[in-house]
C-alpha cells in the first residue's frame, strides 16, 4: 500500500526558499500570491495491508527520519 | 574585445570572473540582472554562485530574470555565452543548454582540483588549446549532469559534449567522476557551439600561486579568437 | 503585566538580581522590561562572571586600531589596509540542531565583521565533538560541517583553515567556534557608538519572526533533560539574504551616511539598541509597530527578544534616509525607520501608542551584575614515571601508523573539501597546512590565519595550557613565514558557579595573557561561552585561539611540503622527550595523567624570530611546527605533503627513541634546508643561541629510521587520510 506524507517547515519558522519563490512569482506578475511555504513530498510504499497500521508506520518514519522535528512538521495524507 | 558579466542576487564568483577577464585583456563590465538590455559585448559570462540562494532549483529563479530575454537574442546573434557553475545551471534552466544539474552523487559539496579532457575543440572556447587535459577546480553542490538517453544521443551526435572529468592522463571513468555526472560530463555546448556551460571554475586557476594556472590557457584561447 | 520573582527566575535571573532590578527602577518591571533585563544581564551579554578577569587582558600594540569592546578587533597591516577579525561560539544551538546552529554561527560572525565596514575574506572554524564512538557524534559532525559549508559557501567567503577534535568530554556539549577575517580601508571603519540626537534609527535586513526567543539565555543555561522543550528556539539561517545584506551594507558604507551600525545578534533588537545608546551615552526611542514582522500579532516582548537572523540596526545622518532606502530596495531588503536617538539616556519603547518600556540605559549596562566568583587553583600534576622497558615491546612504525590514523591527528580532507576554500581567487594556502593564507587582493601582501586549542593540556594544568595555545598559534603563523600580529579568543568553559571550572577559566586566561604579553601578540577580540555542561558533566577547559599574521610578500610564503631530495632537515628547539599528556601516552599507552609540556616563553620568541630571520635570507625550503605527536608525526606530515621520504640519522643524544620521536616539548620547528645553505643556517642558529638537532636527509618514497623497517610514504598517506572517510561512511 502507498502512503503519502508531506513535510513542511513549522508555522513560524523562517522559510527562505518559500520567501524567494514568493518574491519571484510576484515579480512574474502573479499578483495574487500572498504567501508561499514549500516542503517535501514522500510517496512511501509499504507491505502493510491495513491502512491505519501503514499510516502509523509512516508517522513513525516521519518522527524518526523524514522530518526534523526541531523545525519541521509532517502530515500524512 | 568586450565582455559582460551578469550579476544575479546571490552570485558570488562575479568579482573573480571580472578579475580574470581583465587580467587577460577583456574590456569587461558588470551588468545587474534587471537591466533591460545587455551592453555591447562579444562575450557574456554568467558567473558562479548561489543565485537566489539556490532556492527551488539551482538557477531556476535567475532563469526568470528580466535580462534573460536579451540573453536569448544575444545567443541567436551567434556571439559567445559562457556559464560557469551556477551560470551553467541557469543556462540549462532557461533551455539554452540541454540537460539538468542534479545534486552530487555523494550529497556533499565538493571543492577540489580535477582534471578535464577537452572533447571538442572545434569551437571558440577550446579551438587552439594544445593541451588535451587541463587541471581545473570545482566547487559545487549540484554538478551531477543528467539528461535522457535520447538527449544524450542527440548531444553526442551533435558533438556537444565539451569537456569530461578524467585523470591526469585523460582517462575518463567512474573513479575520476567527482559528482556522478552521466558520461563524466563536465561541460556542454549548444548545437551552434556558441554557448558553453561548465562546472569547473577557470577563473580560480589563473596564476601559479593558486591551485594552478590552467585557467589562463582557457581565457587566452577565447581572447585569441578575437585578435 | 507586572511580574514577580517567580517569572524573573524563569527568565534565568537570580532572586537577588530581580531584587536589584526592582530597587533600581523603584518599581516592579513589566514583562517586556523584564525580558530586556534578563537578556542584558545574562552571562552572554553582560560577561558578568568574566568581566573582572577580561579587563586584565593585554590588548595593545602599535598595530592595534581597535581592541575588545566593539563588534570585532581591528589591526593595521600597512598601506591604509586594516584587518577586522573575531571568533565566536555557537555551541549550544549547534548541539540542538547541528546544521542550523553551525550555519547561523557562521552567519553571525560574518555580520560582526561586515558591520565594521570590512569585506569578509576568509573564514575559519574550530570544532570539538564527543568521542567518535558516541552515538550522536557522527550526525553532529555531518550536520555541523554541512551547516558551515551551506552558509559560507553560499555567501562566497573561502574557509581556509580549521581544526576538528574529538574527546568524550564533549559528548553532551559540542563546541562550534567560527572565525571571520575581513579587509577594510583603515580610514573607513564603522563603529557601533551612537552619536548625536534626533538621528533616525533604521532597521534593515530580514523580517522579525519568533525565532530564537531566549537564545541568549539558552546560551547561558546548563543543558538539562528538558532540552527538548527548548528546541523551538533554534533560528534558521538564510545565507542568501545575508549575502544581499552584506552587499547592501558595503554599498551604503561607500557614502557618508552611517553614524553607527550594529548587527542584531544574541538578544536581537534589545542588545543592539541598548549597546549603541550605551556607547554613545545617549537615549533611544523605538516604535515597535514599525518593526517589519514576519508573523502576525507579535508582542513587544517577542519583538525585543527575537533572534531572527540577518538583521542590522543603523543610525543614519539626518536627510540620508531616501538614499539609503534606495540601496536596500535594490537588494530587496526591508528598510524601516523605527525610532530615533535622544538625550534621555533611557530606552523608551512604544507599542500601539503606549509606552511599554522605560529604562535608564545605565541600569542595563553599567549596573548589570558583576561577579568576582570564587575559584580554585589547579596544582601541577606529578610527572608520570613511564616504565621504559615496556616500550621495548612497541614498534615505532606501528605506533606512528596508529597515531597518524587517530581521530585527532588524521587528515580532515573529508571536512574541508565540503567548504569552498578557493572562492575569491586569493587562497594561496589551503586547509591542511599550518595556517591558511589568503592574499590581500591586488597587493603583494597576504594574511595567514590559524585556530588552535589544547584542551588536554588546559585540563591538566590550565596555566600552562593557556600559554601553550597562544604559542601554538604563534608557531603556526611563523611556520608559513608570516609575522604574527594579534589574536582573538573564544573561551569555552564549564559552569562558572563551580570553583573548579571558574579556576580553569581564570588560570587559562592568565596563561593566555602571559604569553600574549611576552610575544607581543595582543588579544583584540573574543567571546566567552560558559555553562558548557550537561547533567553536571562539564567540558574540558577549551580556550580557542585564532591568530593572524602578515606576509609582506606572498611570493615568499613558506609551505610545509618537503621540496627536494638531498636537502637537510633540522629540528629547531630542544627535545627533552616530554611524554605526559602526549598523543603517544593517550593513544598507545592509555595514560591520561601527568603535566603538559612546559612552556618557555623566551625560547618560543627567540626561536620563532630566528626562524623568520632564516626565512628573510631565503634559507628555508619548507617548515612545520612540532606539536601533537612530536617530531615523527611532524616530519611524516611534511613527507606526505611533499611525496618524499627521509633518512633519519643516528640519534645524537642518549634519549629513549620513543621519547625523542613522540615527545611533545614546545618551541620546536622542523625546517628543510639546502646543502649549500647549511653552514650559514647553523651560523645564524648559533648566533641566536637556538638549540638545534640535525634530523636527516631527504630521499625518495620512504622514511628510514635506524634499526627499523622502512616505511613507505604512500602507506603512511593512507593511514593519515582514511580514518575520517571510513568513519563517516560506515
Amino acid at each position: 500500500m502507498k502512503i503519502k506524507a508531506i513535510v513542511t517547515l513549522k508555522e513560524g519558522v523562517l522559510d527562505p526558499q518559500g520567501k524567494a519563490i514568493q518574491q519571484t512569482l510576484s515579480s512574474m506578475s502573479f499578483s495574487e500570491v500572498k504567501k508561499v511555504r514549500q516542503g517535501k513530498y514522500f510517496d512511501i510504499e509499504v507491505n502493510i495491508e491495513d491502512e491505519k497500521k501503514a499510516k502509523a508506520k509512516v508517522e513513525e518514519m516521519c518522527e524518526k527520519l523524514l522530518a526534523n522535528l526541531v523545525i519541521e512538521d509532517y502530515k500524512i495524507l | 574585445m568586450k565582455s559582460s558579466v551578469i550579476i544575479f542576487p546571490g552570485s558570488n564568483c562575479d568579482r573573480d570572473m571580472d578579475v580574470a577577464l581583465k587580467k587577460f585583456g577583456f574590456k569587461n563590465q558588470m551588468v545587474w540582472h534587471n537591466e533591460p538590455e545587455i551592453p555591447k559585448s562579444d562575450l557574456i559570462v554568467l558567473p558562479g554562485g548561489f543565485s537566489y540562494g539556490d532556492y527551488l532549483r539551482c538557477g531556476s529563479i535567475a532563469g526568470k530574470s528580466k535580462i534573460i530575454n536579451s540573453l536569448i537574442d544575444f545567443v541567436k546573434s551567434g556571439r559567445l555565452v559562457l556559464g560557469i557553475c551556477n551560470g551553467f545551471q541557469i543556462l540549462t534552466e532557461t533551455g539554452l543548454l540541454p540537460g539538468v544539474l542534479q545534486r552530487n552523487k555523494n550529497l556533499e559539496f565538493i571543492c577540489k582540483n580535477v582534471f578535464i579532457k577537452i572533447n571538442n575543440n572545434s569551437n571558440s572556447f577550446f579551438n587552439n588549446i594544445k593541451k588535451n587535459v587541463l587541471k581545473l577546480h570545482i566547487a559545487h553542490n549540484e554538478g551531477n549532469y543528467f539528461c535522457s538517453n535520447d538527449e544524450l544521443k542527440t548531444i553526442e551526435d551533435n558533438n556537444q559534449i565539451a569537456i569530461t572529468y578524467c585523470n591526469s592522463e585523460g582517462l575518463s571513468n567512474e573513479e575520476n567522476n567527482p559528482n556522478g555526472a552521466i558520461k563524466n560530463i563536465a561541460g556542454v555546448l549548444n548545437k551552434e557551439k556558441n554557448v558553453l556551460g561548465m562546472m569547473p571554475h577557470p577563473e580560480r586557476m589563473i596564476d601559479k600561486y593558486l591551485s594552478g594556472d590552467d585557467g589562463s590557457i582557457f581565457f587566452e584561447n577565447i581572447l585569441g579568437n578575437f585578435k | 503585566m507586572v511580574v514577580n520573582e517567580k517569572i524573573a527566575i524563569e527568565h534565568g535571573l537570580k532572586k537577588e538580581e530581580f531584587e536589584k532590578i526592582c530597587n533600581l527602577l523603584k518599581r516592579n518591571p513589566n514583562i517586556t522590561e523584564l525580558a530586556i533585563f534578563s537578556a542584558m544581564w545574562n552571562e552572554h551579554c553582560s560577561y558578568k562572571s568574566s568581566k573582572v578577569h577580561l579587563k586584565t587582558l593585554n590588548s595593545k600594540s602599535k598595530k592595534v586600531i581597535q581592541g575588545p569592546g566593539e563588534n570585532a578587533g581591528v589591526v593595521d597591516i600597512g598601506d591604509d589596509d586594516a584587518i577586522v577579525f573575531k571568533i565566536e561560539s555557537h555551541n549550544h544551538p549547534s548541539f540542538i540542531e547541528p546544521y542550523q546552529g553551525a550555519a547561523t554561527g557562521v552567519g553571525g560572525i560574518m555580520r560582526d565583521i561586515f558591520t565594521m565596514g570590512a569585506r569578509p575574506i576568509a573564514n575559519l572554524n574550530s570544532l570539538h565533538f564527543g568521542s567518535p564512538q558516541h552515538k550522536k557524534t557522527k550526525n553532529l559532525l555531518r550536520g555541523v560541517v554541512q551547516g558551515i559549508g551551506g552558509y559560507s559557501n553560499c555567501i562566497g567567503v573561502p574557509t581556509i583553515a580549521g581544526q576538528t577534535c574529538f574527546d568524550e568530554s564533549y559528548n553532551g556539549n559540542i563546541l562550534v567556534n567560527a572565525m571571520t577575517i575581513g579587509l577594510v580601508n583603515k580610514n573607513k571603519i564603522f563603529y557601533s557608538k551612537a552619536v548625536g540626537i534626533n538621528k533616525p534609527v533604521i532597521y534593515v535586513g530580514s523580517k522579525t519572526g519568533r525565532d530564537g526567543i531566549h537564545g541568549a539565555s539558552m546560551a547561558s543555561a546548563i543543558f538539562d533533560e528538558k532540552i527538548e522543550e527548548k528546541k523551538p528556539t533554534v533560528q534558521v539561517g538564510d545565507p542568501f539574504t545575508e549575502k544581499l545584506l552584506l552587499e547592501a551594507c558595503l554599498e551604503l558604507m561607500v557614502g557618508k551616511s552611517i553614524i553607527a551600525i550594529q548587527d542584531m545578534g544574541a538578544a536581537g533588537l534589545t542588545s543592539s539598541s541598548v549597546e549603541m545608546a550605551s556607547k554613545g551615552k545617549l537615549g533611544i526611542e523605538l516604535n515597535l509597530n514599525k518593526v517589519p514582522c514576519r508573523e502576525e500579532n507579535m508582542s513587544p516582548y517577542e519583538i525585543m527578544l527575537s533572534e531572527s537572523q540577518e538583521r542590522m540596526l543603523i543610525i543614519l545622518e539626518n536627510g540620508k534616509e531616501k538614499e539609503a532606502k534606495k540601496i536596500f530596495d535594490k537588494w530587496n531588503l526591508d528598510f524601516e525607520i523605527i525610532g530615533k536617538t535622544n538625550d534621555s539616556k533611557k530606552i523608551e519603547i512604544y507599542f500601539n501608542n503606549e509606552k511599554t518600556v522605560d529604562i535608564p540605559i545605565d541600569f542595563l549596562s553599567e549596573s548589570a551584575p558583576q561577579y568576582d566568583r570564587k575559584w580554585k587553583k589547579t596544582k601541577l600534576p606529578q610527572k608520570i614515571k613511564f616504565k621504559k622497558d615496556e616500550f621495548k615491546s612497541l614498534k615505532i612504525n606501528d605506533c606512528l601508523k596508529k597515531i597518524l590514523s587517530s581521530p585527532n591527528i588524521c587528515e580532515k580532507r573529508w571536512i574541508w573539501e565540503q567548504y569552498d576554500h578557493t572562492i575569491m581567487g586569493d587562497t594561496i594556502q589551503k586547509p591542511g597546512g599550518d595556517a591558511g593564507v589568503v592574499r590581500v587582493h591586488g597587493s603583494k601582501k597576504a594574511i595567514a590565519a590559524s585556530v588552535d586549542s589544547s584542551a588536554n593540556y588546559c585540563y591538566s594544568h590550565p596555566l600552562t595550557g593557556g600559554k601553550q595555545v597562544v604559542c601554538e598559534s604563534w608557531r603556526n603563523l611563523i611556520s608559513v613565514g608570516s609575522e604574527p600580529i594579534a589574536i582573538t579568543n573564544c573561551l569555552n568553559f564549564g559552569n562558572p558557579e563551580k570553583e573548579k571550572n571558574m579556576g580553569e577559566f581564570v588560570e587559562c586566561l592568565e596563561g593566555i595573557n602571559d604569553a600574549s604579553k611576552y610575544l607581543e601578540f595582543p588579544i583584540v577580540s573574543g567571546n566567552v561561552s560558559f555553562y558548557n555542561e550537561t547533567k553536571d558533566k562539564g567540558i574540558k577547559p577549551t580556550p580557542t585561539i585564532g591568530g593572524i599574521g602578515l606576509i609582506k610578500e606572498y611570493e615568499k610564503m613558506i609551505t610545509m611540503d618537503i621540496k627536494k631530495i638531498n636537502n637537510h632537515v633540522i629540528v629547531l628547539g630542544k627535545t627533552d622527550g616530554h611524554l605526559d599528556q602526549s598523543i603517544f601516552a593517550k593513544e598507545i599507552l592509555g595514560e591520561k595523567k601527568g603535566p603538559p609540556p612546559e612552556v618557555n616563553l623566551f625560547n618560543e620568541k627567540n626561536i620563532g624570530q630566528t626562524l623568520l630571520k632564516l626565512h628573510k635570507n631565503n634559507f628555508i625550503e619548507s617548515a612545520h611546527d612540532v606539536s601533537l605527536g612530536g617530531i615523527i608525526v611532524a616530519i611524516s606530515k611534511m613527507c606526505i605533503k611533499g611525496n618524499k621520504g627521509i633518512k633519519i640519522g643516528k640519534l645524537k643524544n642518549l634519549m629513549n627513541k620513543f621519547e625523542f620521536f613522540f615527545g611533545e616539548d614546545q618551541a620546536r620547528y622542523i625546517i628543510e634546508v639546502k646543502e649549500e645553505n647549511l653552514d650559514k643556517v647553523q651560523d645564524i642558529l648559533n648566533q641566536n643561541s637556538v638549540h638545534y638537532d640535525k634530523l636527516g636527509i631527504i630521499m625518495k618514497n620512504y622514511i628510514e629510521i635506524e634499526n627499523e623497517p622502512k616505511l613507505s610514504i604512500d602507506e603512511l598517506k593512507n593511514y593519515n587520510n582514511n580514518w575520517i572517510k571510513n568513519y563517516m561512511v560506515n
